[in-house]
């Protein structure tokens, strides 16, 4: 074929200009973004927010994902929960994520910063989950959903994950261990045994409590507490 | 020799010898396409079955939904999707080039290794090293391979097109190309931004969208988009409509695609512009899709009795018919109202099946009915399970689209749009209702999957009885010298 090269010049530019346009750009207009704290000010020269009197103490949003919630987001990732829940709040008007209860605020690219991974999803199977942690009513009742949904949501489709949690004979005094879960009455297991969450299955509940839009952002504000 | 086929049968014996020439690396990437097939199926039900039976095998960390679907996307993409898309692709470009092929060891070569690859991707996957990035799902320590053995196929496909002899460009020749050209490249980048060295916040999603719209609109689609222009001209005798019109329909696509994916991120964090683009990318792919469309059907309209005669052509022309189609219902889905209710429900997974499944695997089906003859100078043994396979197809495919449109369609608006209360309030319908809705719809696609595995097993039948024949009657059959010729019209 004597025009291969002709034709691979072309093959090279039309993906090139969406390789460009997408990610080189995305990455130009995004990659520099950092976080903020809630005392800001607009720049009136280039219109961009500016920390106005950084201080040692003050929090910066969103903040760093501490160690126990990472761990919790492997697990997350290991186990798929991502192709029936996502997290990301669309805007107010589109659709009806505001008025479920989702969140109070739009996600926006800042919220996302100071994750290593990216887990937008594109299914909700499940409920959104960008601001669950504000839902979370006790941890116990995260817990015992996580272990089998259908003690917290009859008629769920969500799979139960009861290999986090570990069936033990509770202790010759009947008293049970520390973490031992609640269930609702019918759930539990057999008489004379507890369900304890194992280190993966605390790790993934401190992970969905750190999952929260309970900040502002400059372009992004909570709506006024009335 | 005064008689009037002469001519033909030096242009049918030369194509022998090119299927001759790569026939095992080839048979080897059809025969594994159809075990990826099996397996992909298997994980299909599984996961189907499973998200109406939650508790379905639940004790089973290795099979909980997550990985069970990830393992089914994977093995149906790379595993089936790829290993016929070399199969079929690299077959088309070295019978285009129209001599026999230089190093099939080549081919071999990077045939075993992206088997490997898959194999440990998707083992990696059930395992629990699988990294939840769509459709790049397997863990880091298969992407090396992966990518190296893509990069043998295209070199290889590269070379073969060098070395051909000089002739026309054939529209077919660009997409296969194209589809080999583009697949280290966005594999690559994804993984760099995505896994090795993750770019900042959502440019990772937007990297992801990119992905996986170009995995399907530059790998998948322009792979079936060949085959068809291909295939079509070859079995019905006559010549496709324009292929003026097929090469601006390819620079098109090409150029258009790209850009498709941001229309996903609607609504979402993402610079506004950006999914502007992409939705406005994707209703210009009006014009692409017009012209396949005019020239694969066009091509064989009022043919239906050559449709009927040919099983080969039946499925490709059922393939091209679905690419319109399933083209239409993406535009659609991209105009912001529509996908206001169709974003993140049960619609986008019926559009990417009614793309990957109804348009690509059929064509690719196709293309396996019409190559393997062929290839082992040996008919297909049974002509009932070749029809078996085409009406589960048929009937499994339409069972499975509409649960996924209409149920998708249904849970969208339920989840998105309030009804009005007794008094007249706004209110919305609450979410575990919206779940237990889907139900119906969701074991309909259970029973979907069920009859395209039938078909998928009518298919893997006949080919393995196809093989042993073939074997059994080695001497007559894989020998070069005294092949009986099959002629390029014939009834497959
Ligand atoms: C097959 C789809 C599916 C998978 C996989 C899945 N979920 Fe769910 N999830 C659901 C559904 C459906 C609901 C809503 C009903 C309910 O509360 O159980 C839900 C609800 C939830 C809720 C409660 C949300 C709320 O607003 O009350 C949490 C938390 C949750 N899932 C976490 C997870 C985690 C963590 C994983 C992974 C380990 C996961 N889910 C995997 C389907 C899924």
């Amino acid at each position: 074929m004597k025009s291969l090269p002709i034709v691979f010049c072309g093959l090279f530019a039309t993906l090139a200009l969406s390789w460009a346009g997408i990610l080189w750009q995305g990455q130009k207009q995004l990659g520099g973004l950092q976080p903020m704290s809630e005392l800001y000010a607009i720049d009136p020269i280039s219109n961009a927010a500016r920390i106005e009197s950084p201080q040692k103490d003050e929090p910066r949003h969103p903040e760093e994902p501490v160690g126990l919630a990472q761990q919790g987001k492997a697990q997350y990732i290991s186990l798929g929960c991502v192709y029936c829940h996502t997290q990301q709040v669309r805007s107010q008007g589109r659709g009806a994520d505001f008025e479920r209860g989702w969140g109070n605020r739009q996600s926006v690219p800042r919220d996302y910063i100071r994750q290593e991974r990216v887990l937008l999803g594109s299914s909700r199977t499940g409920p959104d989950l960008a601001d669950f942690g504000q839902r979370i009513d006790s941890v116990n009742q995260l817990h015992a959903h996580l272990y089998n949904p259908q003690s917290e949501a009859p008629g769920s489709t969500m799979p139960p994950y009861a290999f986090l949690y570990q069936k033990r004979k509770i202790a010759l005094n009947g008293e049970k261990s520390a973490g031992a879960i609640e269930f609702r009455d019918g759930f539990g297991p057999a008489e004379g045994y507890e369900i304890v969450p194992t280190r993966r299955a605390v790790a993934l509940a401190a992970y969905l409590q750190s999952l929260k839009l309970d900040y502002s952002l400059p372009e992004a504000r909570l709506p006024e507490k009335p | 020799m005064n008689s009037p086929s002469t001519e033909p049968l030096t242009a049918q014996s030369r194509l022998n010898e090119i299927d001759r020439s790569m026939q095992w690396p080839t048979i080897l990437l059809l025969l594994s396409a159809v075990v990826w097939l099996l397996t992909a199926t298997a994980f299909a039900l599984l996961a189907s079955v499973k998200s109406t039976q939650p508790g379905f095998l639940a004790g089973c960390e290795w099979l909980t939904y997550g990985r069970v679907w990830a393992a089914y996307l994977n093995s149906m993409i790379y595993g089936w999707g790829g290993n016929a898309l070399f199969g079929v692709g690299l077959w088309i470009l070295a019978r285009l080039c129209r001599r026999p092929v230089p190093l099939p060891g080549m081919l071999l070569i990077g045939a075993m290794f992206w088997n490997l690859a898959v194999t440990i991707g998707v083992g990696g996957i059930i395992i629990g090293d699988m990294t939840s990035i769509e459709w790049l799902e397997m863990p880091a320590y298969a992407v090396p391979l992966l990518a190296f053995s893509s990069i043998i196929l295209g070199v290889w496909g590269i070379l073969v097109v060098r070395y051909g002899r000089p002739g026309p460009v054939y529209v077919s020749q660009l997409y296969v190309l194209g589809a080999l050209f583009w697949f280290p490249w966005i594999y690559l980048t994804a993984q760099i931004f995505l896994v090795y060295e993750p770019a900042r916040g959502v440019v990772q999603a937007m990297a992801n969208m990119w992905y996986v719209h170009n995995l399907l609109g530059l790998w998948l689609i322009p792979a079936g988009l060949g085959a068809a222009y291909y295939l079509i001209p070859k079995i019905s005798g006559r010549p496709i409509h324009s292929y003026y019109l097929a090469s601006l329909g390819f620079w098109s696509l090409a150029l258009l695609t790209g850009w498709g994916g941001m229309r996903h991120l609607a609504g979402g964090p993402v610079p506004a512009w950006f999914v502007t683009l992409g939705i406005v990318a994707s209703v210009a792919m009006a014009l692409p899709i017009a012209i396949a469309a005019v020239n694969h059907n066009v091509t064989v309209f009022g043919r239906w009795d050559q449709v009927a005669a040919s099983p080969a052509l039946r499925f490709v022309v059922f393939g091209t018919i679905s690419y319109t189609l399933a083209s239409l219902i993406a535009i659609a889905m991209a105009l912001r109202s529509v996908s206001e209710v169709a974003q993140f429900t049960l619609m986008v997974q019926g559009q990417t099946h009614h793309m990957i499944y109804a348009f690509f695997t059929m064509t690719m089906f196709g293309a396996i009915y019409f190559m393997m003859p062929r290839l082992l100078n040996q008919p297909w043994p049974s002509a009932k399970l070749v029809q078996t396979h085409f009406w589960c197809s048929t009937v499994g495919i339409i069972i499975m689209l509409v649960a996924l449109y209409a149920g998708g369609w249904i849970q969208g608006w339920q989840m998105n749009m309030p009804t009005l209360d007794n008094y007249g309030n706004p209110v919305h319908l609450n979410f575990l209702s919206i779940v237990q809705n889907t139900m119906p719809w969701l074991h309909a696609r259970t029973v979907s999957i069920l009859i395209l595995g039938l078909g998928h097993l009518a298919l893997a039948a006949n080919l393995l009885w196809m093989v042993a024949l073939a074997i059994l009657s080695c001497k007559k059959a894989l020998c070069p010298s005294n092949s009986k010729l099959v002629p390029e019209t014939a009834v497959s």
